[in-house]
């Protein structure tokens, strides 16, 4: 039961999405513009640029996906939207599951296309690296796309929301964030994912179920109150 | 009788603080065996202690809020966290006083001064996010949560820095982490500066719970006024 609300309200969101791909376009968008401004930030031939792409490519999901989730409860504002959501038989934590799973889904698409053109502008083979990326992707996205799911729905009903989620979200996701830059810059330098590496993994995990833990239990306090 | 706990306070902070000034001016050696000008960390490491002692007082505070939805608890937890995030920023100043002295820099990129400032911003987020709200009981319940969410994330920023960057930060500051590297009598002055910080921040949270307890009062009478 709560499985198929959670499904519910995903196919909701997506389907929405998909209609009007209003997030889908700009962070798409945004970041093909901030590969190309790293093009003139460094020079995008130099040999240790294996080094810092860890680095870049998380600065660039993690702007999409800012992007991406403020609009994810700040759409539902709209008509009372929100309120008949909360007030809907659903528990406000299938809703948030929902919404977590809608976007997790976006951004991880938005992520392939964008890992595509940043292996195409810098010549970044990915030939036998790419399923190893794809599992630090698969964890880093979700830690991205707890925390700012959380927190789009704490700021939903403020004035200064485009500006808060922002300053919210960076900072408590440098953890995270740092993990998955740190192993996604091993494994764009063919460096094997075992031994002392593996506790930036450990630490991704971690952070992962500590957080959609705590967010799963707090979610009805933000909502409903 | 909140008055008096003030005052009782304010007289044993400044009277510790003023003891570990005459210890660090008058009896402390000039120099210890590796670490120039040290006697700054009788104010940097207390006053780390302090803001950490701080959020974690602020999560119990912001937790009790959510448990009992007295406004008494958000008020206090607003307080400590600015007291806190005053004594964190204390302990940045501090250190990079330090810093520049003995490695030539403001700011190197080591462990726990990272990890301070990453620290740093979040409650810094906190009370942005606080200013942001404006219904009282909306502003206490969000407010409430994040505060766990950071508290939480304070060991993960914590430990994930210190993985991270090879830390050139003195090590063995205080015998309870590897042994220390201190001589005798030389720690004490450390834990009683420590608690006397402690005080301060207590009087002050007081203080600043009080001012906030006023302006929802205020707040909630200026509502009462517009809607007659």
């Amino acid at each position: 039961m709560f499985l198929r609300q959670i499904w519910t309200i995903a196919q909701k969101d997506l389907r929405a999405e998909l209609r009007t791909k209003e997030a889908l376009n700009a962070s798409l968008a945004f970041s093909v513009v901030i590969l190309l401004l790293f093009s003139f930030a460094f020079d995008p031939s130099a040999p240790d640029l294996a080094m810092f792409s860890g680095g870049l490519l998380w600065i660039v999901y993690s702007f999409a996906g800012a992007l991406a989730l403020n609009r994810s409860f700040a759409r539902e504002l709209q008509n009372d939207c929100l309120d008949a959501l909360i007030s809907s038989p659903a528990p406000a934590s299938a809703l948030f599951l929902g919404k977590a799973i809608a976007n997790y889904a976006l951004l991880l698409a938005v992520e392939l296309v964008s890992l595509g053109v940043f292996a195409l502008f810098y010549d970044v083979r990915l030939t036998g690296k790419f399923w190893p990326l794809c599992l630090v992707m698969i964890l880093g996205t979700w830690a991205l796309v707890i925390i700012g799911t959380m927190f789009s729905a704490l700021t939903v009903n403020l004035q200064m929301r485009e500006v808060m989620l922002p300053v919210l979200v960076y900072p408590f996701l440098i953890p995270a964030l740092m993990s998955a830059m740190v192993l996604t810059g091993l494994i764009l330098n063919g460096m094997p994912l075992s031994g002392d590496n593996l506790i930036w993994l450990r630490v991704l995990v971690a952070f992962d179920v500590v957080f959609t833990a705590l967010a799963v239990v707090f979610i009805d306090v933000v909502l409903v109150g | 009788m909140r008055n008096k706990m003030i005052f009782v306070l304010s007289a044993v902070a400044a009277a510790l603080i003023t003891w570990t000034l005459y210890k660090v001016f008058w009896v402390l050696p000039e120099q210890v065996v590796n670490v120039g000008a040290y006697k700054i960390f009788y104010f940097h490491v207390p006053a780390a202690l302090t803001s950490f002692t701080g959020f974690f007082v602020a999560l119990a505070a912001s937790g009790l809020y959510l448990y009992s939805g007295d406004l008494k608890y958000d008020a206090f937890a607003a307080g400590v966290t600015e007291v806190s995030l005053a004594f964190a920023t204390a302990n940045l100043l501090t250190g990079m006083l330090w810093a520049r002295f003995a490695w030539g820099i403001w700011w190197a990129w080591d462990a726990r001064l990272t990890s301070m400032l990453v620290c740093w911003l979040m409650y810094a987020g906190y009370l942005m996010l606080r200013k942001a709200i404006t219904e009282p009981a909306q502003r206490a319940r969000l407010c409430a949560v994040l505060s766990i969410f950071g508290c939480i994330n304070v060991a993960f920023v914590y430990k994930s820095i210190e993985w991270f960057s090879q830390t050139q930060h003195p090590q063995p500051v205080l015998s309870i982490r590897n042994g220390g590297g201190m001589g005798p009598g030389m720690e004490a002055p450390m834990y009683w500066n420590y608690l006397g910080m402690l005080c301060l921040a207590t009087v002050l949270a007081t203080v600043r719970m009080r001012q906030e307890e006023f302006a929802t009062e205020i707040d909630s009478l200026r509502r009462q006024a517009h809607a007659h």
